[in-house]
């Protein structure tokens, strides 16, 4: 499986902190396996996306399989 | 006297804390320090609010911290930096960061200082909600964090 982490708003969104999705997948895999309105939330282009622990540049690039991690991260508000 | 590397103390709280047991002890193992800056910030009494809370991606950002600390021990001349900040639910009037820095010189602890807090205000990986009359809602990020980090950006 891979963990898909949801901060901030996103977690609301989604009505949860993380889901868990059969991998693998693509930026579109991703999309089309998530709830419409968290899927929708994702067109916000100021998201970040990060794949174990490190952001990635371009999310076109995302390639997760099983037993990876991906966070989806909204703009952040500050400490 | 051998030059002793400079002191750094970056650390992620969930639970409480008071910023003199942290800047004490902070500006005791600077020794030989000209000048010690701080900054503490507190959950504000804004008209309303009951609770606040911060969530933090692991993998980022205490990470995203110590990079903060390792540009401004490039930008400035520093002793040690002491960079605290809260994650978790707070009530108005608990501290929420705690940003020391001890220089030889004032200037450099001063601006170290103003530099880490307009960068966690700003770019630091947190996201904020409060609670009012009972209902939680996100903070989204402010048009002034931005103006604040652009003045260290400014072109020469």
């Amino acid at each position: 499986m891979i963990t898909v982490v949801l901060l901030g708003k996103l977690a609301d969104v989604a009505g949860a902190p993380s889901l868990s999705l059969q991998g693998p997948l693509d930026w579109a895999g991703l999309k089309a396996a998530l709830p419409d309105t968290l899927a929708e939330a994702l067109g916000d282009p100021r998201n970040r996306v990060a794949l174990n622990g490190a952001l990635i540049a371009d999310t076109a690039a995302l390639q997760a399989a099983a037993g990876d991690e991906i966070a989806l991260l909204p703009p952040v508000s500050g400490g | 006297m051998s030059p002793r590397p400079p002191m750094r103390d970056i650390r992620l709280l969930d639970q409480p804390f008071l910023p003199g047991m942290l800047i004490g002890p902070f500006t005791q193992a600077n020794k030989g320090l000209g000048g010690v800056c701080t900054f503490v910030g507190e959950v504000r009494f804004d008209q309303g609010v009951e609770a606040l809370e911060l969530t933090h991606y692991a993998p980022l950002t205490l990470p995203g911290m110590h990079a903060l600390a390792t540009q401004a021990f490039g930008r400035f001349d520093l002793m040690g930096l002491l960079m605290v900040h809260r994650v978790g639910m707070m009530r108005p009037g608990e501290p929420i960061v705690c940003v020391s820095a001890a220089a030889l010189h004032r200037r450099d602890a001063i601006d170290a200082v103003d530099f880490c807090m307009d960068h966690l205000k700003s770019a630091a990986w947190f996201w904020k909600r409060e609670k009012r009359a009972g209902e939680w809602r996100w903070v989204e990020p402010r048009e002034a964090d931005h103006s604040d980090l652009a003045r260290w950006h400014d072109p020469i």
